[in-house]
């Protein structure tokens, strides 16, 4: 399968990625260098075999369903790059 | 000052500490001082000196009472990749622009409860994606390694290059890293190190900043195979914060290096000789196989049939994971944002400048392999392709085979800015080739030095085992060591 500049550019906003007009040409080319290889797997008889959920043949822990941590927002907030009172701020989203 | 203290192995250092014949100061300054003189080399991208000199104090004091943990007082340096706190934590991308974290991740704190100290953080390919270390936002890092009478810079591999780097360029005792694909490895045996890949579960995923979290593991890059046990008994271990993390006694592993490989089965798979393979590596797996018979294991021919595929089904499931892990970065809770007209804009423009270019590539393959009507074709076949390939693992393995005997790498280390690479991505994966189909199946893979090339640039086999028994790979690959009897110190040009 292969993918062509449209599907670059629908690629690049599902994925949240600017991508510049000039660009969608290269990065088509690149992409569909990496499809053309992944492509071999369609040679493979996977019949009846179920995918890989997990590497180790265990199951998946859970723990119990209460609040074990928080209480510190400050440490949350710490890294932002923009946020007041403890809460992340963002350009505004509701007009 | 001198560097003489930083040419001792970390088991060395240990016991040199224990006996107190030198400091944890003196050594931590010492390699402070190395890693000062070393800047062509570029493995480091943070160096904690004060936090250091403060850690080897403490273990000073604790050795003079006769006390401390396995590793008191070892400089050790740590891949960016691993969240230590209030200190540079960036998987080597600009995106994560000035993140120092809360916390410490599980497999760093565990060595500081057995004494370690930290040197610094290590360079490395961007959030671990690539084989040459030429993806980080802080510029490639330089393998210490040269090709006889020639002063080219050579790549140290990826993505642990800083770690590797700086373990042969005695920067540091011994270092952490991680391997995705091969990321351990591949670098190991390009610098003539030893690395191992602990099976997936051993070492808590919590605290280091996530690639591929089916495929992701921590493991150590050190001088020699015992220094790699040691380090890999004290970063393991089970750990509640992490859901894969497997709930299972480490054994200590320093003690399961000198047991030999008598009466051990060791498989070679034939689908390992690849199509244009440089007959030095042929030659160099061959020897391999002699030494390990020579010391008593039986050699079987086995075959692990859909090898081939592992690459492929790998550039499927690991941009997957990637694109779905990566999404956190969006300029809102930590690291670089770029101003947009509104939030969508300011997410896009943020990761465009964020990421490099191969980390896009990445997540725009993972986001296809996903998106409505291929997720059939692309995501689930891979991982049916992985349960193929974990099968192969297993038959082989039921037969009784102890453990698997490959090359590392199809090449010795390669130049910096290689055309060849850089036109085609692909000729960069295939670095990974041997190494993949270890991750794919969450098997353990050590990676040792047993030769070198017509160049004398130094060239790696690879052990995998079963699953848990990291033992056995440190027992053969002792066997490899002490056969070749070659000395892995690149000459010092920096």
């Amino acid at each position: 399968m292969s993918v062509d500049a449209d599907t670059v550019r629908r690629i690049g906003r599902l994925a949240r990625i600017k991508i510049e007009d000039n660009d969608v040409e290269k990065l088509q080319e690149e992409l569909n260098v990496i499809l053309g290889f992944v492509d071999q797997l369609s040679e493979v008889d996977v019949d009846g075999v179920e995918p890989m959920t997990s590497v180790a043949p265990m199951a998946l822990r859970r723990r119990e369903d209460k609040v074990t941590d928080g209480g510190y927002p400050e440490q949350i907030v710490a890294n932002a790059p923009l946020s007041e009172d403890d809460f992340f701020m963002v350009p505004k989203v509701v007009e | 000052m001198t560097t003489e203290l930083t040419k001792l192995s970390l088991a060395d250092t240990v016991k040199g500490l224990k006996n107190k014949d030198f400091s944890s100061k003196e050594v931590t300054a010492s390699y402070l001082y190395a890693i000062e003189k070393a800047e062509a080399l570029n493995a480091y991208v943070a160096v904690t000196s004060d936090q250091a000199l403060d850690m080897a104090e403490q273990s000073d004091a604790r050795l003079a009472k006769g006390e401390g943990g396995a590793l008191e007082g070892v400089p050790l340096g740590i891949k960016d990749l691993f969240c230590t706190k209030g200190v540079h934590s960036q998987a080597a991308s600009h995106i994560l622009d000035g993140f120092k974290p809360e916390y410490e991740s599980t497999v760093t704190q565990n060595l500081w409860n057995d004494g370690a100290v930290m040197l610094g953080k290590l360079n490395m390919d961007e959030f671990a994606m690539g084989s040459s270390n030429e993806t980080s936002y802080y510029g490639p890092v330089i393998n210490p390694w040269r090709a006889e009478g020639d002063n080219k810079d050579l790549v140290p591999g990826g993505s642990s290059g800083g770690s590797a780097a700086a373990v042969a360029g005695w920067l540091c005792a011994g270092a952490t890293a991680t391997d995705t694909g091969g990321s351990i490895r591949q670098p190991a045996a390009f610098t003539g190190t030893v690395g191992i890949k602990p099976t997936y579960g051993r070492c808590s995923r919590w605290g280091v900043v996530a690639f591929a979290s089916s495929l992701d593991q921590a493991g150590p890059i050190a001088r020699t195979v015992e220094d790699c046990a040691h380090l890999t008994t004290s970063m393991a271990g089970f750990d509640p914060k992490d859901s894969t993390s497997v709930d299972l006694a480490v054994p200590d592993f320093a003690a399961a290096v000198e047991r030999g490989v008598k009466g051990l089965t060791i498989g070679v798979p034939k689908e390992y000789r690849v199509e244009g393979m440089p007959e030095e590596i042929e030659k160099l797996w061959q020897q391999g196989l002699e030494w390990l018979k020579a010391e008593g294991a039986t050699i079987k021919d086995i075959s692990l049939p859909h090898t081939n595929y592992a690459l492929p089904a790998y550039y499927i499931v690991a941009p997957a994971e990637a694109s779905s892990n990566l999404a956190r970065y969006d300029g809102v809770k930590y690291g670089l944002r770029v101003a947009g007209k509104d939030i969508t804009d300011m997410y896009e423009q943020t990761r465009a400048a964020g990421f490099g270019r191969e980390v896009q590539r990445r997540v725009m393959i993972g986001t296809y392999a996903l998106s409505a009507g291929y997720y059939d074709a692309y995501y689930l076949r891979a991982q049916k392709v992985r349960t193929l390939i974990k099968k192969d693992f297993e038959d082989v393995f039921n037969e009784g085979v102890d453990a698997i005997l490959t090359p590392a790498t199809p090449s010795a280390a390669f130049g910096v800015a290689d055309q060849e690479m850089a036109k085609d991505p692909i000729k960069m994966y295939l670095n990974d080739i041997f190494t993949v189909t270890v991750n794919m199946a969450g098997l353990p893979g050590i990676a040792v030095p047993a030769g070198k090339d017509g160049q004398g640039l130094p060239l790696g086999l690879q052990l995998i085992g079963k699953p848990f028994d990291e033992e056995t790979l440190f027992a053969a690959g002792r066997v490899l060591e002490k056969s070749h009897g070659e000395d892995f110190a690149p000459k010092q040009w920096w």
